[in-house]
């Protein structure tokens, strides 16, 4: 059975690669999220344009 | 699709850390993404029609992500020649950061983002040109002239000078002459650009068999055809002041900087630029410009310092680094004139 105490080591490249990763994750996340709030307000934007031309 | 990984010389497999997200930006060449988002800005400006400022935005965005897809796809298609030399052989694909095959997804997914997205968001005229901006640098440019005739970035240029018309066609729905006049002086202004550029660091060129005008014709021809495309390039320059693209103060800017243009690609025709290896390469050293005078006082007062260009490489760095701020002179002209709301002049229709 393992001590739960006992801290697992991690290597300093694996560490650095963990580290490298997270980055990338949440750039490409944000990265989506940005495109996606880009794509509804440029729906509001076209959407109230539209409509405003209707009256 | 995917080529197999070319690392560059200089880069031991045992070294190469995990790929950080900079460097996944750094294939979308940044450098050029902010000269683009420049012209394609000025071009929706000086169209001078009503858009709404967050369409303008998305406008801008849409033209630098697809410049920056380009890139990414050039990175990918090139990384044999990037890694043979020395300016470009830090990218992330020649150092062995980023698989080549990510890099080609990359720029094909951003492409299609920023097309579909131009497109949807604006007017599908703009998406067209951008998608033929797109696909004339990574296909005709990258895949066929740069590895086949000194004359690619003569033709390949188009693609660079596009923005513009296309920051015209999102503002306006169309894409008249005074567009397409701002498309020329880009075209026009690649060639000294570049063979000046070219005539310091040919022998990178030479080394990764890429058919630049000072290897396959020599320094002479290469400064004669500097003049000469400087000679035509100016007068184009000056040619919105008569056509109601560009005010009094473009006028200026154009005629005082062209002046100055017109005697630094003289000074190079004069030179001896180009006829040897200048011993100043590398990333930073592009960029510099060397005072006649001060240079070799200076490097015998400091021994350890960068040596001097050789011959009239110094000609060559001048009239590369002003033909930067001359390009950027006039747009700066004529975004500022059609933001105060500058009159244009029609001295001559």
């Amino acid at each position: 059975m393992t001590d739960p105490k006992k801290t697992v080591s991690v290597k300093p490249d694996a560490d650095q690669a963990l580290k490298a990763r997270n980055g990338r994750n949440i750039a490409l996340a944000l990265g989506l999220v940005a495109f996606v709030a880009l794509v509804f307000v440029v729906t509001l934007v076209r959407l109230g344009a539209n409509v405003g031309n209707r009256f | 699709m995917a080529k197999p990984a070319v690392l560059s010389p200089d880069t031991p497999a045992d070294t190469v850390r995990a790929a950080r997200w900079q460097d996944y930006f750094q294939l979308l060449k940044p450098r050029v993404m902010s000269l683009v988002v420049f012209t394609a800005a000025t071009g929706l400006v000086a169209a001078r029609t009503h858009i709404h400022p967050l369409l303008g935005a998305v406008a801008v965005l849409c033209i630098a992500v697809g410049a920056g897809a380009s890139g990414a796809l050039n990175m990918w298609y090139d990384a044999d020649i990037d890694a043979k030399m020395r300016r470009t052989r830090g990218r992330p694909v020649p150092a062995g950061l980023v698989e080549g095959s990510e890099a080609a997804t990359l720029g094909v997914v951003l492409s299609l983002l920023s097309v579909m997205l131009m497109g949807m968001a604006i007017n599908w005229l703009a998406a067209g040109l951008l998608a033929f901006t797109i696909v004339f640098y990574a296909v005709v440019y990258t895949m066929w002239l740069k590895r086949w005739t000194a004359q690619n970035i003569v033709i390949g240029g188009l693609a660079g000078a596009l923005p513009p018309a296309i920051g015209w066609a999102a503002a306006s729905g169309s894409a008249p002459l005074n567009a397409w006049l701002m498309v020329l002086i880009i075209f026009l202004w690649t060639p000294p650009h570049f063979w000046a550029l070219s005539l310091y660091i040919s022998t990178d060129y030479a080394k990764a068999g890429v058919p630049m005008l000072p290897v396959v014709k020599g320094a002479k021809e290469t400064r004669k055809q500097i003049l000469l495309y400087s000679l035509v390039f100016i007068p184009v320059c000056l040619a919105p002041a008569a056509t109601g693209l560009g005010g009094p103060l473009y006028l200026a800017v154009s005629a005082l900087g062209g002046l100055v243009f017109l005697i630094l690609a003289w000074r190079v025709f004069r030179s001896d630029a180009g006829d040897a290896a200048d011993p100043r390469t590398g990333d930073r050293a592009l960029y510099e410009v060397q005072a006649p005078e001060a240079a070799p006082a200076e490097a015998e007062a400091a021994p350890g310092k960068r040596p001097p260009p050789v011959g009239g490489a110094k000609d060559a760095r001048n009239l590369f680094a002003f033909s930067i701020l001359y390009l950027f002179a006039l747009f700066a002209a004529l975004l500022a004139e059609a933001m105060i709301g500058i009159r244009a002049l029609e001295l001559a229709l």
